[in-house]
């Protein structure tokens, strides 16, 4: 890139709005979820479900809606956020609407389906109501309070299946972690732009590698210790191990100091290795993920994992088909932290990779905003939005997988799951919001006031 | 700045392309190792997730399906359960399959490669087709009359086509209903228990798998074998057998139920069933020379199918004289089923040669159209057919006028053999009571059945126990009933 600052933009480089393919692609997204329902209902019942046209009208509103939110209040964005977004929810609501129907007592699609629609709600208000992201840099310290807030309030509610990470009111249950994950990208980007001098450039030098003054760095690394020590305390290590790659990568992003992922990545290794010979619950998963079969071998049965692994290899090149699968084999879980199973065995090896990808465009077209952003803090949180994309979804698809031990984790708007929509759903928006400012012509909306700007330094 | 955020996003493609490279890793390379996996259900769900194929008598199916909607959706269920169980064998979702279920399941289930459109194409796309039948040799009303004649007792029948070695009815009885076991679940698994604590074992197939004594039943081989030797070259030639006889090398002396055996000739022997002309004729051929007749009966074959694996039928290899003795009349070690002893009654109505009993007449795709047809093959020559004839005419003179008049059936030429066999310890047991016999229609050119009958009955007082008595009516039965269609 040339170094140019906003203001001097020409007119003739106006972006173009891209509105009308956003409102293509989403035409798209919605008849593919559709055709998905009507799928299974033919797998099934060789019928379409009933409901098909219900299904497609509530799925396509809610895209409409949210499509309008964006034409009129983020004209510039990144078309393709929303569309790939909906569709993915549509599968994730085809998906666990399948898996239903092994289920008869335990119906979840209905639930999903509020829990999408208030994310959506959340979405268009966010996109409505932030006009410039920068107003979240304020509330870093706000943000930051209550990401340790919301994380520490399940510790005083029972556990459920060996994680205390719920709040139950009335009958609805939520996961706050979830949420902290979008306040605790807001703080390390807010106070990494603010501070990302004196991390680079002070500090000494110990053998090749700098370390910045303790006074700069101990207020991140003690929000990030107790983050991820709350995390481990409530057996969350999904989240901790996404908290911990978070803040690596902005660390690295803001500072390029390679030292910090060698120190982060030895703390880590050496706090996995306690955890994991302490915790027997952390000792479990590893023993699974080194040898799935074990439990096999030794007549217990197949575990979990050795179901999801059976489920993935039963979908092969091509995949059984939606409705046509057994990955309810799977029992417990089957449709939150192994839904991926559901979506390898009925759509294989294709449909997998295809979600995959479509994960990768969202990560790819935050990483877009990020570079092209005017300011620190939007830069970082654009990057810090993105890598949390990028980490959920490694994290969960690697531990069903079997490439890494598994660790409790919603697979972004596939899972059945309401916290980690709506909070998925937020991500979204702001990086719609984001994405509008990068790609918006209009210079005084760039900004150039006193919040770190992107210096000629940092364009290289 | 923007080198670092490259290398994050870099990073991030790193991510992407190991989950790639596993998902292939799992879904391409693994797939089969996952897929076989002894602990992976969906082979199982997909084998039940459409109707079996049938099992076929004549052109009516004696087994059926039917959906329970449970996870292992189709179950069997059998039309005459008891009546076909040693046939058919069960096949259940808890304990698998036995018999004709077993050994013909990949037909049955549609997963044999034979019955898929594009063979190969079947391999690669791992689909499966809908259940072939397979048609049994079996003959209802010859199946029927086993059935009612052995009515519970303990006990089992096993006919034969000497001509082609149909197997024209297989009976085990006392019986069950191989539907108990169709499922899951703890009606199953109950069902399971009590079979096998049964003391009667109703889930043992006597016909193939029981080995019994075969008593005087086994004196056709014997004599077959002194006539193929030349060791007895006129059948009413007197023997120097006397009675009792004294088993050699020992103080033993072995008695006679029969009257008029001192010296008596060979056909006098069979007719009356004499001990001790048979036991001496047998010394008399020797070790080797009965080992090499029995042999081609078939027995000491561990590879005998019908298709479904046929118990070893025992005739030892390493004796002393004495024991050879008792061996040639059906004692000491010498076991037989009920099927080996058909073989033996069809060998001689015959002519000497002994046709493979076969069970599966053919399979068919699930449209009728046959896949496989079972010819019949020659199995050995078990005497030279002289031997037969002279055999033949012994066997005739038993019906007529010998140990086995309760076979005879009016205008109908019927040999047969019986057989009480001592056994338990010091002959304590209850004997077996076995009749083995074959008939021929008048205007016929050929034999129309081979019949092995064996009744082990407990409740019976050792008089009343005697291969004629009990066994024979039985014979004449299933006889009557293969003689009716004369097919």
């Amino acid at each position: 890139m040339t170094a140019t600052t906003a203001d001097a933009r020409p007119p003739e480089l106006r972006l173009p709005k891209r509105r009308g393919v956003e409102l293509s692609l989403l035409i798209g997204a919605v008849l593919i979820s559709v055709y998905g329902y009507a799928a299974v209902g033919l797998a099934r019942n060789n019928a379409v479900p009933p409901d098909v046209a219900g299904y497609g009208a509530g799925l396509g509103l809610l895209a409409l809606l949210a499509h309008l939110a964006v034409r009129f209040r983020a004209p510039y964005a990144d078309p393709l956020l929303l569309p790939i977004a909906v569709l993915l929810n549509g599968l994730g609501l085809v998906l666990i609407y399948r898996l239903d129907l092994e289920t008869p007592r335990d119906q979840a699609a209905t639930t999903q389906l509020v829990w999408s629609t208030l994310g959506v709600a959340f979405f268009i208000a966010v996109v409505v109501l932030l006009r410039d992201h920068r107003v979240l840099q304020r509330y870093a310290y706000l943000s930051v309070a209550a990401a340790l807030v919301l994380m520490i309030v399940p510790i005083f509610f029972p556990a459920v299946n060996g994680a205390k990470i719920w709040i139950r009111v009335g009958g609805l249950s939520f996961q706050p972690g979830e949420f902290a994950k979008i306040l605790l990208a807001v703080f390390f980007a807010a106070y990494l732009a603010a501070n990302h001098n004196a991390l680079a450039y002070t500090g000494r030098k110990i053998w090749k590698l700098q370390f910045p003054t303790g006074r700069v760095l101990g207020p991140i690394v003690a929000i990030w210790l107790i983050s991820v020590g709350v995390l481990v305390l409530e057996r969350d290590l999904g989240t901790s191990l996404l908290f911990f790659g978070l803040f690596v990568i902005l660390l690295y992003v803001a500072t390029g100091r390679t030292g910090w992922i060698a120190v982060g990545l030895l703390l880590a290794a050496a706090g996995a290795f306690v955890v994991g010979s302490f915790e027997p619950h952390v000792h479990s998963r590893v023993e699974d993920w080194l040898d799935p079969f074990a439990t096999i071998n030794a007549g217990q049965g197949p575990s979990q994992l050795a179901q999801s692994l059976f489920a993935f290899a039963a979908g092969g090149m091509l995949g059984t088909g939606l409705g046509l699968g057994h990955s309810i084999l799977i029992g417990f879980a089957a449709k939150s932290d192994f839904i991926l199973a559901t979506a390898g065995e009925e759509l294989g090896l294709a449909g997998l990779t295809a979600i995959f990808l479509l994960y990768a465009l969202l990560v790819a077209r935050g990483y877009r905003a990020g570079l092209a952003l005017r300011d620190l803090f939007g830069r970082l949180l654009a990057i810090g939005l993105a890598s949390i994309m990028a980490l959920q979804v490694f994290v969960i698809a690697g531990g069903v997988m079997g490439l890494i031990p598994l660790t409790g984790m919603a697979m972004p708007f596939l899972a059945q799951g309401g916290s980690s929509v709506v909070t998925n759903w937020i991500i979204i928006a702001l990086l719609i919001r984001l994405s509008d400012v990068s790609r918006t012509p209009d210079p005084g909306r760039a900004g150039t006031g006193v919040a770190a700007q992107v210096t000629e330094e940092d364009e290289r | 700045m923007i080198r670092y955020i490259r290398r994050a996003a870099a990073f991030c493609l790193l991510l992407l392309v190991a989950l790639l490279a596993n998902a292939a890793r799992i879904q391409l390379f693994e797939a089969d190792e996952l897929n076989s996996n002894s602990a992976n259900r969906r082979t199982t769900i997909d084998r039940y997730d459409q109707p079996r194929g049938n099992i076929l008598v004549g052109d009516e199916p004696v087994t059926g399906s039917k959906n329970t909607g449970e996870q292992l959706a189709y179950e069997r269920t059998y039309r005459h359960g008891p009546l076909y169980a040693p046939v058919t064998g069960y096949a259940s979702q808890t304990y698998g399959t036995t018999l004709l279920e077993n050994a013909e399941d990949d037909i049955l289930s549609g997963t044999a490669s034979i019955l898929a459109p594009l063979p190969l194409w079947g391999d690669i796309t791992r689909s499966r087709q809908p259940g072939g039948d397979v048609v049994t040799t079996i003959k209802d009303s010859m199946q029927r009359a086993a059935y009612e004649g052995l009515d519970g007792r303990r006990g089992a029948v096993a006919a034969l086509d000497p001509a082609t070695g149909r197997i024209l009815a297989l009976v085990s009885s006392p019986s069950y209903d191989p539907e108990l076991l169709s499922g899951t679940g703890s009606s199953v698994t109950d069902a399971w228990a009590r079979l096998n604590r049964s003391a009667s074992q109703p889930m043992l197939n006597r016909a193939i798998r029981q080995t019994y004594p075969p008593g005087s039943a086994f004196k056709i081989v014997t004599a077959a074998a002194a006539l193929d030797d030349r060791v007895v070259t006129d059948p009413d030639a007197a023997t120097d057998t006397p009675s009792p006889y004294v088993l050699p090398g020992t103080s033993t002396t072995l008695p006679n139920e029969a009257r008029g055996c001192a010296k008596a000739s060979l056909a006098e022997a069979i007719r009356v069933s004499c001990n001790t002309v048979m036991a001496h004729l047998g010394v008399e051929v020797g070790l080797d020379g009965m080992l090499e007749a029995a042999g081609r009966f078939g027995f000491n074959d561990n590879d005998l199918k019908i298709p479904s694996r046929v118990a070893r039928s025992n005739f030892d290899s390493d004796m002393s004289d004495d024991q050879l003795a008792l061996s040639s009349i059906g004692q000491f070690d010498t076991t037989a089923t009920p099927l080996q002893m058909a073989m033996v009654a069809s060998a001689v109505a015959n002519g000497g040669e002994l046709r493979r009993p076969h069970l599966v007449d053919r399979t068919t795709d699930a449209d009728g159209a046959t896949v496989r047809q079972q010819g019949s093959d020659s199995y050995r020559q078990a005497m030279n057919p002289a031997t037969a004839m002279q055999l033949q005419r012994m066997m005739v003179d038993v019906v007529e006028s010998g140990t086995g008049t309760n076979a005879a059936i009016d205008g109908v030429t019927v040999g047969g053999k019986t057989g009480t066999a001592q056994h338990g310890i010091d002959n304590s047991g209850t004997p077996y009571a076995w009749f083995i016999s074959w008939a021929q229609a008048p205007d016929s050119g050929r034999p129309a059945v081979a019949v092995a009958v064996v009744v082990e009955d407990a409740s019976a007082n050792r008089a009343d126990i005697s291969g004629g008595g009990n066994a024979a009516p039985i014979a004449r039965a299933v006889m009557e009933a293969a003689l009716q269609d004369g097919d």
